[in-house]
């Protein structure tokens, strides 16, 4: 077998391992908050039979390792259990979690995946630029207005990107409200905002970190070779630098790429989009321990998954690794 | 090169670095430029070919080749020449080839990015070339990326690289500083055969006369970035004018008489040292150390002779075989060992830098050593501390110094102080003075000599370099591929007959006399001693 396949599946091991703690510590937070779950969720005034019923039919009658197992196994077919908030009238009809989630987490994504698509390629243009002509005006307006970007709070960049992009010039959507019924141009349309603001936050990482590991192999004796071998300037650092540049890039970008899932919650609420970030929130003030267990093993997962993914960018581009002796 | 002048950066200040030099290089001719660390050599290397390195700058003169002037053409007609009429070889073939490229990619790219040849054609070239430099499968050894080919290889495969679009110069700047001795004498004779045959101008940089010696017609000595003397090779070899040239060549004269008298103070017994617990790096390995002697430990990279250090030291426990010291086994783990035992061995290392705490000063370092070891506190570690830098030959002042006020050999000094503070038995030298120039070297091999005489301290003293051995040795231990090939006093091993590996090792060094090369290379061909042995690297 390929040292690279053995490595990236190793790699691929130890993720499942380390989601599996996780699910674990999840799950036994929540055991160990002090006070009655049910009374919690059903409030001072419900009776202890009322508690009871609750209890029985979430389950939280059941020892701790039963429950666990039982989550633990639907977990795994993608099953979360059902949402408390929708037990607590009797009458209505039990939702899974999934259900809750399922079109949440395909809004994050959709706004992550467009937020990526724009991003990841201006980080990495601007940050190849500036490394080529550093110390240029080029290079310190580029880094000036990063770090500027990256200073404000996105609430604050959302509000004045509203301000100015959609009530003073209409030219885009001044909230994100997606239902069921958007279309997918309709969709495209209406995020362009939260785009914009999400861009904003997360370039200047990506940009300086490419620009600093650009500048950093540099200095490489093989980098001096290649301009006394007269290679242009711009191939200097096309063909010989950026190949060496890929792990820590893909290591900045997966880092950015997780934070558009698990931390757009502020962007969320400011352009009114339905993402998971908003979901976890709600579901945290109403006690909906089933839904924010499951937002917290999704976010685990993406960090866990994007983090492998640099992983193996970084071995594989490694080719040392790629070809051993 | 007239009156040239550059200048390096220091954090905001100028400073000269080549004060208006001159250079003449005719078609077809070596020129060897010498001098020490500093002295501007590489400097006046990469300006032949207009460049200054980031933080330098070209400030005066001018630099005609064939009838071009290089300082005034723009940058783009200046890269045209690079590569394709002005070729450079670096010191670190390792470091100098892209990781990320197959060797024969890199070697064409020049050819390929301005059109000399077609790529098909340049590869042809370059396998050629290959051929020439003797090259193992010449054929397919391109494919391969930089970490699969070994140092000596990387070296002759960057000179392929520096011919493949027929310059009519070369810069070759140490190019075979970083190599092994057996190593670096097939590289020395496939580039002196190459640049001869294909009839190029080359200016060769290096810090070794016997190197230069062998590949150069004229030799050049810079110091201070000024030119000190000018010569045909052979005259300037056997009369050199200047005093600082003579002082350069008189350098390989110390010499010690031997003495293997003494009982044992270090006994190793069979140890055979494994790192990780997997790859084996030393197999069997006996060696005696007599009391107040050196016993010179040489060998190759690789041989084992620094993970022997690590055995003595307790840093690397052994697999197996033991360790005796002044009579009694010596615990193999450093955690094992008692505060008095540790006292007794310290270790002097090659690059002093890393060895000295940046943040303390000199009188703190050797003051601590001194309380931790010896106990002593206020006036009598002043005192003893005192006494340790008038050891080393510096002034007192240098107590209230830190590391970076120091010069290399001064630092290397404070090491050795500090290994001498404690009172040790054995001292332990580490490559100690391959980091230094050739005059500052021998002025710590001096000091070295001296404290052995008036404390009778005892070293083990590993090193790759002959020179340094009949400088200082009583005993010599011949180590390779982790094996003790010979020991015995300095006189038997230096003296024939040679195990087969001395043998190559012995002949393998450079010696000023400009037909060395040639000579040595006849007599293997004819199958001397040790020829097997080159023929299968």
């Amino acid at each position: 077998m390929h040292p690279i396949f053995k490595t990236s599946l190793q790699r691929l091991a130890l993720g499942i391992a380390t989601l599996w703690v996780v699910s674990v510590l999840v799950f036994g937070m929540f055991e160990m908050l002090p006070g009655n779950f049910a009374q919690a969720v059903l409030g001072q005034s419900a009776t202890p039979e009322i508690v009871a019923s609750f209890e029985k039919r979430a389950g939280l009658d059941q020892p701790f390792l039963t429950r666990y197992g039982t989550w633990l196994v639907g977990a795994v077919q993608g099953d979360f259990g059902v949402s408390y908030n929708s037990l607590m009238n009797t009458g209505g009809q039990p939702r899974t979690v999934s259900s809750i989630i399922g079109t949440r987490l395909e809004n994050t994504l959709f706004l992550a995946v467009a937020v990526a698509i724009v991003a990841v390629p201006l980080a990495l243009g601007i940050g190849l630029l500036a490394a080529l002509y550093r110390n240029s005006i080029f290079d310190r307006v580029a880094n000036a207005a990063t770090l500027t970007s990256i200073s404000f709070p996105e609430f604050f960049v959302g509000y004045i990107l509203m301000l100015f992009l959609a009530v003073q010039h209409p030219w885009f959507y001044a909230t994100a409200k997606v239902d069921s019924l958007t279309t997918f141009s309709e969709h495209i349309a209406r995020i362009g905002l939260p785009v914009i603001c999400l861009v904003l936050v997360i370039v200047a990482h990506m940009m300086r970190m490419t620009r600093a590991a650009i500048i950093n192999l540099l200095a490489s004796p093989f980098i001096e070779m290649a301009r006394l071998k007269g290679v242009p300037p711009s191939r200097v650092i096309w063909h010989h630098a950026l190949p060496n540049a890929w792990a820590p890039i893909a290591t900045v970008v997966a880092l950015n790429l997780a934070y558009l899932v698990v931390g757009v919650v502020v962007v969320e609420v400011v352009f009114n989009y339905p993402g998971i970030g908003q979901l976890m929130v709600d579901a945290v003030q109403s006690r909906d321990i089933p839904v924010v267990q499951a937002c917290a093993i999704i976010f685990a997962a993406v960090y866990i998954l994007l983090n492998l993914s640099a992983d193996i960018v970084g071995i594989v581009t490694n080719p040392r690794l790629l070809h051993p002796r | 090169m007239r009156g040239i002048e550059i200048e390096g950066q220091s954090e905001d200040t100028w400073f000269p670095i080549i004060k208006g030099m001159d250079l003449t290089l005719h078609r077809g001719e070596v020129l060897g430029l010498i001098g020490e660390s500093g002295a501007g050599k590489s400097t006046m290397g990469l300006a032949a070919m207009g460049f200054a390195r980031d933080g330098c700058r070209i400030t005066a003169g001018s630099i005609k080749f064939d009838g071009m002037d290089l300082r005034t053409m723009p940058e783009s007609e200046r890269r045209k020449l690079r590569g394709v009429r002005i070729a450079y070889v670096a010191q670190s073939a390792a470091a100098s080839f892209n990781p990320a490229h197959r060797l024969i990619d890199q070697c064409v790219e020049t050819a390929m990015l301005y059109g000399v040849s077609s790529v098909a054609e340049a590869r042809k070239n370059t396998i050629d070339l290959f051929r020439r430099l003797h090259l193992p499968d010449p054929e397919n050894i391109g494919e391969r990326y930089p970490h699969q080919v070994s140092g000596g290889q990387l070296q002759r495969v960057m000179t392929a690289m520096a011919m493949v679009c027929g310059p009519d110069l070369i810069v070759f700047d140490e190019p075979t500083t970083a190599l092994d001795v057996t190593t670096q004498i097939e590289v020395l004779a496939s580039i002196k055969e190459v640049v001869k045959e294909l009839h190029k101008a080359a200016i060769y940089i290096t810090h070794d006369l016997a190197v230069v010696a062998q590949m150069a017609d004229r030799i050049m000595v810079l110091r201070y970035g000024e030119v000190v003397e000018e010569a045909p090779t052979r005259r300037m070899l056997t009369d050199p004018q200047q005093p600082y040239t003579k002082s350069l060549w008189a350098v390989r004269t110390l010499h010690k008489d031997e003495d293997t008298s003494g009982d044992k103070l270090l006994s190793i017994r069979n140890v055979v040292a494994a790192y990780g617990g997997g790859v084996r790096v030393l197999h069997d390995v006996s060696v005696d150390v007599p009391r107040g002697r050196t016993v010179a430990v040489v060998g190759e990279s690789g041989s084992g002779k620094s993970t022997l250090a690590r055995v003595i030291t307790g840093l690397l426990p052994p697999v197996s075989g033991s360790v005796e010291f002044d009579g009694k086994p010596l615990p193999p783990a450093l955690a094992q060992r008692p505060k008095s035992l540790l006292r007794k061995v310290q270790m002097i290392y090659q690059m002093p830098d890393p060895a000295l705490n940046p943040k303390r000063r000199i009188g703190d370092m050797l003051g601590r050593a001194v309380t931790y070891h010896l106990g002593l506190t206020g006036k009598d570690r002043a005192r003893r501390v005192s006494e340790l830098l008038d050891m080393i030959e510096l002034d007192d002042s240098y107590r209230e110094r830190l590391p970076m006020e120091l010069s290399g050999g001064q630092k290397q000094r404070v090491c050795i102080a500090r290994a001498l503070a404690v009172e040790p038995d054995l001292v332990i030298c580490d490559e100690v003075t391959s980091a230094l120039d050739q005059i500052v070297a021998e002025e710590i091999l001096k000091l070295l000599l001296r404290i052995q005489k008036e404390l009778g301290v005892t070293y083990l003293y590993i090193t790759h370099d002959i020179a340094t051995v009949k400088a200082i040795a009583d005993e010599i231990v011949v180590m390779h591929q982790g094996k003790v090939v010979e020991s015995g006093s300095k006189t038997e091993i230096l003296t024939p007959p040679h195990a087969d590996y001395t043998e190559l090792l012995l002949s393998s060094v450079p010696e000023m006399d400009p037909d060395w090369l040639d000579n040595v290379l006849a007599e293997r061909a004819k199958g001397g001693a040790g020829a097997a042995i080159a023929q299968d690297r």
